[in-house]
């Protein structure tokens, strides 16, 4: 029982980071219907602007994860405009492909520059090395600081789609593009938001995975961003709720499969949970059915 | 007369929707009916349900082609099509960016023998399929007189073309029952004129029953010899184009439309 | 009728003299190891890139998974000729591969082929990276250290003949009625439907047709190259190949099989440097889809009826000047 709650606690951090990069991948889809794959490779560069900010520059924790946040959102939103806005009116292969070319450029384009080795990140100030004993289920405080963080900005993000002016524009575009256009929403400057909010998260958590796993390369952005993508089909693509969803459950069922010694399967059953969702109920946990009109 | 075709409380729903609402049809072997109603009353959907586009949520859709008798509801698409029922669509969806010929030669090839052996190896069976394929293909493009344009992509035809191509692409599927889905949207009177003839030429040439949904009035009077009149997805009126056009629900659900 | 049968006449001639040309040059040792591997990875690409565009471009499906295909392929002939090191071994193993690969294909293809363009694309990916995983796992494969010392069987000769015989084929489904039921389903699949072609079918058969030859290409691959491991058949591996199908052009094989060769040339030209290729094949493909999403040579072919077009019209303007 004590084992059990133990790898939950584990599977929470490792949910935060899942549903933190889910959110970018689901927001983007909503409103464009674009799998953004080069979405898991901008957590990496958050990861890698974190490392340079505390490592070169040393700059302090929060400073960094906000630096890193900045820089993603600039990234996104560069993305965006040069890469998949020429492709608004092409077939979905040809966005798809775009953005498999924008995520090997920025994989290759890291390596290129900063060398293809894996860095480790600075040892952290003392009250994040922390860690508590509560009955025998050990938390470290780097694993509460990322549930916290990662918490209050997916708070931050709910407030900004439910309660503020262009959260709204947001949710319209996502229904109907034309209508909202003819509202007098600028459908451009919308999605570009879209991409910025869901690349700023994508940024802190590449931040945090730095900081809790230590370890960071070029390529680090692959498999988490495939399973945060899987997390987000899982929990309903184009829901906030059900990136949020599919994440813990995605980052449960991986670390549970992981501690009780498969660890080498564990994203085959990540991807067979992929396949399963995609036969059964591709809508995910928290979608509803839409068919095409003829 | 045998009836061929009997749809009995026909329904579909939307979500909380309902599109279609217990509509009940019969044709006979050999009419030419016509579907009408104001835009939006569920016409469209009511011949997506009996190509099987989508299943119905509830009613049944009897289908009947000399002995065999068969129930259309949740079959799909291309099992109802080889059960002899031929459609055409409403916003034309023809093989853009393949040949006019081509376009019809897909239609007809579920009726050769098409093994996988003879196909790669290109056997003679596979040639003498394509051989008869191609040589029914230009006969009924001629109909529609199509066949000097056999080459040419579809895409490149003029619409009053393209809508044509769709109903030899249709009667290529060897239909006993032919769904019409406004053939005439976006004809000028002239071209409506040609249609009309062509449609009472094929019906009667290929011995076909047709149901024919249309907004042009004077399509619809000239040749159908039975109407139901759909509104909101039930049917309001039906009977023959006299006594449609008499009765005063159907001229209601038709206030504000264009009157003909 | 003589007209096709001069038509494959003349063409039988081409292949023949194009074999005995290079054969001849082995021997007299003017291609050397080095050159004869390009060719070899000439040869695996057009095999990969043919058999993915018949599923892609030609079918409309989006699969991001064809290096499963080829690892199932690569790993059961490497495996059947380390037990049977004869060329009958060598056959068997990359038939028994292809056939295996087929029955994934249609077991993958059944359930997965009914979602959307983004979803299938996501779900082959899914399905690849598991084939990929386990083989990384099971004993019998030797897990992530791969498989060495693989007999080799594949020489020029077995690379011409599986080449050809793939585009020979795989040409020949296109044009036929199974071909045109795989287009008209890529062009608009409800209207296929409602025309009496059973979409399931036929796109599930394209994906067998496909993985089948995808196998065959893993399978040459093992034996050239007498190497394999399964990061070699991992999501950049089906990038790859998808590469060259874009380039080429979805929906030609003429263009798969230009692209082949000039990918090929590429990564031997760039070996030395992997970062910089990578770099410059992500850019091509960002400026491919955004300025000429057609590709090289978009749906059109190249063969001898639009050549002999091309030098008829060339005589008649000379003529008429």
């Amino acid at each position: 029982m004590q084992e059990l709650i133990q790898q939950l606690i584990n599977g929470l951090s490792l949910g935060s980071i899942y549903a933190l990069i889910a959110l970018g991948y689901t927001m983007v889809y909503g409103i464009i219907q674009l799998i953004n794959f080069a979405h898991g490779d901008v957590y990496m560069v958050g990861a890698y602007v974190g490392y340079f900010c505390m490592a070169r520059a040393h700059l302090g924790f929060f400073t960094s994860l906000v630096i890193a946040m900045l820089v993603c959102t600039v990234l996104g939103v560069v993305i965006e405009r040069v890469a998949y806005k020429p492709l608004r009116n092409s077939t979905r292969i040809a966005v798809l492909i775009t953005a498999i070319g924008v995520s090997l450029l920025l994989e290759y384009g890291m390596m290129f520059f900063v060398g293809p080795e894996v860095r480790a990140y600075p040892p952290m100030p003392g009250f994040m090395e922390a860690s508590y004993n509560i009955g025998g289920v050990i938390i470290r405080a780097q694993q509460l600081l990322i549930i916290g963080i990662s918490l209050i900005l997916m708070i931050g993000l709910q407030y900004i789609v439910r309660r503020t002016k262009v959260g709204k524009a947001m949710r319209a575009v996502s229904q109907d593009a034309d209508a909202a256009r003819l509202m007098g929403i600028n459908v451009d400057n919308t999605i570009s938001l879209t991409f910025a909010l869901g690349s700023a998260l994508a940024g802190a958590a590449g931040v945090l995975v730095g900081v809790y796993y230590n370890s960071i390369d070029p390529l680090m952005g692959i498999l988490p961003g495939l399973k945060a993508f899987v997390a987000a089909v899982l929990g309903g693509i184009g829901l906030i709720p059900g990136a949020l969803i599919g994440g813990y459950v995605i980052g449960a069922v991986e670390t549970l499969v992981a501690g009780y010694g498969f660890s080498m399967y564990k994203d085959a059953v990540v991807f067979a949970i992929l396949i399963a969702v995609l036969m059964v109920k591709p809508t995910g946990l928290l979608g509803k059915n839409v068919r095409e009109k003829v | 007369m045998t009836e061929i075709l009997s749809v009995k409380q026909l329904t579909r729903n939307f979500g909380g929707l309902a599109a279609v609402s217990n509509v009940s049809m019969h044709l006979t072997q050999g009419e030419l009916v016509g579907l009408i109603g104001p835009n939006g009353a569920g016409k469209t959907t009511v011949f997506n349900l009996l190509s099987g586009i989508y299943p119905p949520s509830s009613g049944t859709i009897t289908f009947t082609r000399g002995e065999k008798v068969r129930e259309l509801g949740g079959r799909k698409p291309h099992s109802i099509c080889r059960a002899g029922v031929g459609r055409t669509f409403q916003n034309i969806r023809l093989f853009k960016d393949l040949t006019v010929l081509d376009n019809v030669s897909i239609a007809l090839q579920p009726n050769e023998p098409n093994s996988l052996l003879a196909s790669f190896l290109h056997l003679s069976s596979h040639q003498s399929a394509e051989v008869r394929i191609r040589e029914q293909s230009l006969e009924l493009l001629d109909i529609v007189h199509l066949r000097d344009k056999a080459g040419e992509l579809a895409r490149n035809l003029s619409y009053g073309e393209q809508r044509h191509l769709e109903i030899a692409r249709a009667l290529a599927t060897r239909p006993t029952l032919l769904l019409l889905d406004e053939p005439a949207a976006g004809m000028n009177p002239a071209e409506t004129s040609g249609l009309t003839d062509l449609i009472a030429w094929v019906r009667k040439e290929f011995d076909l029953t047709v149901l024919l949904i249309e907004h042009d009035m004077s399509l619809v009077m000239r040749i159908c010899e039975r109407i139901y009149v759909l509104d909101h997805g039930i049917v309001i009126a039906s009977g023959t184009p006299t006594e449609v056009q008499a009765n005063p629900k159907v001229i209601e659900a038709y206030l504000g439309e264009e009157v003909d | 009728m003589s007209n096709r049968y001069a038509r494959i006449g003349v063409q039988v001639v081409l292949l023949a003299l194009v074999y005995g040309i290079v054969w001849a040059l082995i021997n007299a040792g003017v291609i050397d190891d080095y050159i004869q591997a390009t060719m070899a990875t000439i040869c695996i690409n057009i095999i990969l890139a043919v058999s993915l565009n018949l599923i892609t471009g030609f079918t409309g499906q989006f699969s991001l998974g064809h290096a499963g295909f080829m690892a199932i392929g690569a790993y059961t002939t490497a495996l059947v000729t380390m037990e049977y090191p004869t060329t009958w071994g060598f056959l068997g193993g990359v038939f028994l591969g292809a056939i295996l690969a087929a029955i994934v294909g249609f077991l993958i293809g059944l359930p997965t082929l009914r979602l959307r363009g983004d979803y299938l694309a996501i779900a082959t990916l899914g399905m690849a990276e598991i084939i990929r995983i386990l083989l990384l796992n099971f004993d019998f494969t030797n897990g992530a250290a791969g498989l060495s010392g693989i007999p080799s069987f594949v020489g020029w000769t077995w690379l011409f003949v599986f080449t050809v015989g793939t585009i020979v084929l795989i040409s020949n489904f296109l044009h036929s009625s199974h071909g045109r039921a795989s287009i008209s389903i890529r062009e608009d699949e409800i209207a296929a439907e409602s025309v009496g072609i059973n979409a399931t079918r036929a796109k599930t058969l394209a994906f067998t047709v496909g993985a089948f030859f995808g196998a065959i290409a893993g399978g040459l691959y093992a034996s050239y190259f007498y190497f394999i491991k399964p990061d070699l058949f991992g999501f950049l591996k089906s990038i790859d190949i998808l590469v060259i199908v874009v380039l080429g052009g979805l929906g030609s094989l003429t263009g798969s099989i230009i692209a082949a060769i000039l990918l090929a040339l590429l990564q031997t030209f760039l070996q030395p440097f992997p970062e910089l290729r990578m770099i410059i094949y992500s850019l091509a493909l960002v400026m491919i889809m955004i300025f000429r999403p057609q590709g090289l040579m978009g749906s059109r072919e190249l063969n001898l009826a639009s050549l002999t077009r091309l030098t008829r019209r060339g005589r008649a303007a000379e003529g008429a000047s």
